[in-house]
């Protein structure tokens, strides 16, 4: 029972974390149609980021990522602005303009690491923050996991109230149904675009924060995040919050299981449940 | 004097995939100079061992392999525009099968086995991901490339303790022949399937899928059985080019950069003519000969900068820059005369 309790307690607090990276790969992908592999990369950003203000300028890892957001944001912004309204403009459908803007977006995974690798090289770099153990029902966890699962939650909840409630949120919501609709309404789609595109990276970019408490990073880390996102989105459902939110657990819950059973198989077992969804369930939980 | 002699082996290689379009649109005329020049080029390349350095065969070779997946590629995703990222996948099954084979069997067989394990596994592939279109087909693709790697690895370590294995070594200029016996019969190959009801029909596949199979064309049979054919290649790429180094582990048999430089090189070069993918392939081939040793985090990043450049720019690859030089040429020569 105590191991039960740990095993789900783990699984949640991956969780979190996972609902965090795929958020904002589903923004991107639900709203704007790229699939952005190049998603992991921005967090590389996040946490290589975050590292480098730790050691260097002794800046809380916390702060950071009111650093990492808005410049991530600036980033996804531009991007969208140069690159893929180019695409979409020179796309003659969608179908053609979602496989161009994913290799584009692989295209751009290249540039992104390989400019990491020159600047930073390819060590693996860890500092410690907020480790003291956390008493939670019996089983111990470090105090770092809980707050990045607490700003995974606060995250979505403000994200998911900024979609609901305000006007740019409608707007978003109207172009991810129908954007020649929403344009036709006076919506300026290409900014609502940009705009969510620009959202999806400074998530990933606040992911790569939390996660540079957590766990190590290294220039190479971000193709694994883009996979697990990818996974996580596909599960949810593409462009649902809440199915982001269900996805991450689920999968953080067998990932920890299976870590559990047999540590080497956890990346195997989560491509076998992404191979299987595609299979039989292509559109996830909760997608349309 | 070694690039030189390069240069003219990769005109001799893009002069062949050029026969290909020429043939395939004269088909009723004969006229003997271009066969002649083909032979003629195809003897330059064979005989290269006779005059090269072993640095300018092993060289040649890895052109070849990427010639090969390339054009492999292009074969079912240029008219079906199905993005697929498994070549890593079947490239990998050849490199394993020659690892696991390799001291018990002759070469060739070994080769023409990992060619059809690989042709069995994308029949299953294709088969399981006829549901899947778009983008979804692609991530399954990429996500299978990663999950054999993870698992084999799991494997290794579990299993037979160690993480990597060795391959059996062979001369150089065996591993030159079988991969240029290889190329050939890719390119032959792919001219029967474009001339034959097949090549029509792969085409109408990527126009219009609904359509294609109003009209009667059995669209899953030949989806699988041309993606297959395009994974036999790829297959038996793999199975040769493990010899040559030597030792393979997980991470770097199943690669997904193996996956995106074909990919890249039939973009780069232009899939509507025969000779785009065979002259996309030679120069990234090239370049990554010039700069992979000494700066391989430029060599990607120029990989990066270039796909990027080449989907928003040149949707048509070099291919496409030559036809419209050409026709702005034509076009200018008839305004002269006119």
């Amino acid at each position: 029972m105590e191991k039960f309790l740990d095993v789900a307690i783990a699984g949640l607090l991956l969780g979190g974390l996972y609902a965090l990276i795929a958020m904002g790969l589903s923004l991107q992908y639900g709203v704007a149609r790229v699939l952005n592999v190049a998603h992991g990369e921005f967090i590389m950003l996040g946490g290589m980021t975050t590292w480098t203000l730790f050691t260097v300028f002794h800046i809380n890892p916390l702060l950071s990522i009111v650093v990492a957001g808005p410049i991530a944001f600036f980033l996804g912004f531009i991007i969208h602005r140069t690159l893929f309204k180019k695409l979409l403009n020179s796309s003659p459908n969608q179908g053609i303009f979602e496989s161009n803007s994913m290799l584009a977006s692989f295209g751009l995974m290249y540039i992104v690491q390989n400019i990491a690798f020159i600047a930073w090289n390819p060590n693996i770099r860890g500092y410690s923050y907020l480790q003291h153990p956390v008493d939670i029902l019996g089983a111990l966890f470090g105090a770092n996991r809980l707050v990045t699962l607490g700003f995974a939650i606060l995250i979505g909840i403000v994200f998911y109230l900024f979609l609901a409630r305000t006007r740019m949120g409608k707007a978003i919501r109207a172009a991810a149904s129908d954007p020649t609709t929403a344009d036709l309404m006076g919506v300026n789609i290409n900014l609502v675009l940009a705009i969510c595109f620009g959202l999806g990276a400074a998530m990933a970019g606040v992911a790569g924060v939390l996660i540079s408490i957590c766990y190590p990073v290294h220039a190479s880390m971000g193709m694994e995040y883009t996979i697990i996102a990818i996974i996580v989105v596909v599960l949810g459902g593409m462009g649902s919050i809440p199915g982001s939110f269900i996805g991450g657990f689920i999968l953080g819950i067998i990932g920890s299981i299976v870590a559990y059973i047999e540590p080497g198989l956890v990346i195997v077992a989560y491509y076998v449940i992404f191979i299987l969804l595609l299979l039989v369930r292509p559109t996830g939980i909760l997608g349309k | 004097m070694q690039t030189l002699i390069i240069i003219i082996n990769i005109i001799a290689l893009v002069f062949t995939g050029w026969f290909i379009d020429w043939a395939l649109r004269h088909d009723k005329k004969k006229k003997m100079l271009v066969p002649g020049i083909l032979v003629l080029a195809l003897i330059v390349i064979a005989a290269l061992p006779f005059y090269g350095s072993t640095y300018s065969m092993i060289l040649m070779t890895s052109i070849l392999m990427y010639i090969i997946l390339t054009v492999s590629w292009t074969l079912f995703s240029g008219p079906t525009g199905y993005i697929s990222l498994a070549p890593a996948a079947f490239f990998g099954v050849g490199i394993y099968t020659s690892a696991i084979l390799g001291k018990h069997y002759p070469i060739i067989s070994v080769v023409i086995i990992g060619g059809l394990i690989s042709f069995c596994l994308a029949v299953l592939v294709g088969a399981l991901t006829l549901r899947l279109r778009g983008i979804y087909f692609a991530i399954f693709t990429f996500g299978l490339v990663q999950l054999m790697s993870a698992f084999l690895l799991w494997y290794e370590i579990k299993f037979t303790g160690t993480r990597g294995r060795f391959v059996v070594v062979i001369n150089n200029q065996t591993i030159f022949y079988i991969m240029l016996v290889i190329f050939i019969s890719l390119l032959i190959t792919s001219y029967f399937i474009r001339r034959s009801k097949y090549g029509l029909a792969l085409q109408s596949i990527g126009q219009y899928e609904e359509a294609a199979a109003h009209i009667g064309i059995n669209v899953t049979a030949i989806k699988i059985v041309v993606f297959a054919i395009s994974a036999l290649f790829m297959g038996m790429a793999g199975a040769i080019m493990a010899t040559r180094w030597t030792y393979v582990d997980p991470y770097s048999a199943f690669d997904s950069f193996i996956s995106f430089l074909p990919v890249l090189m039939a973009i780069f070069g232009g899939m509507r003519q025969f000779y785009g993918p065979v002259l996309g392939a030679c120069i990234f081939a090239y370049l990554e000969e010039l700069l992979l040793t000494k700066f391989p985090y430029y060599y990607k990043l120029s990989f990066g900068i270039v796909l990027v450049a080449v989907i928003l720019y040149l949707p048509d690859g070099l291919v496409g820059l030559i036809q419209t030089l050409r026709n702005r040429i034509s076009r200018g020569r008839n305004a002269i005369f006119s």
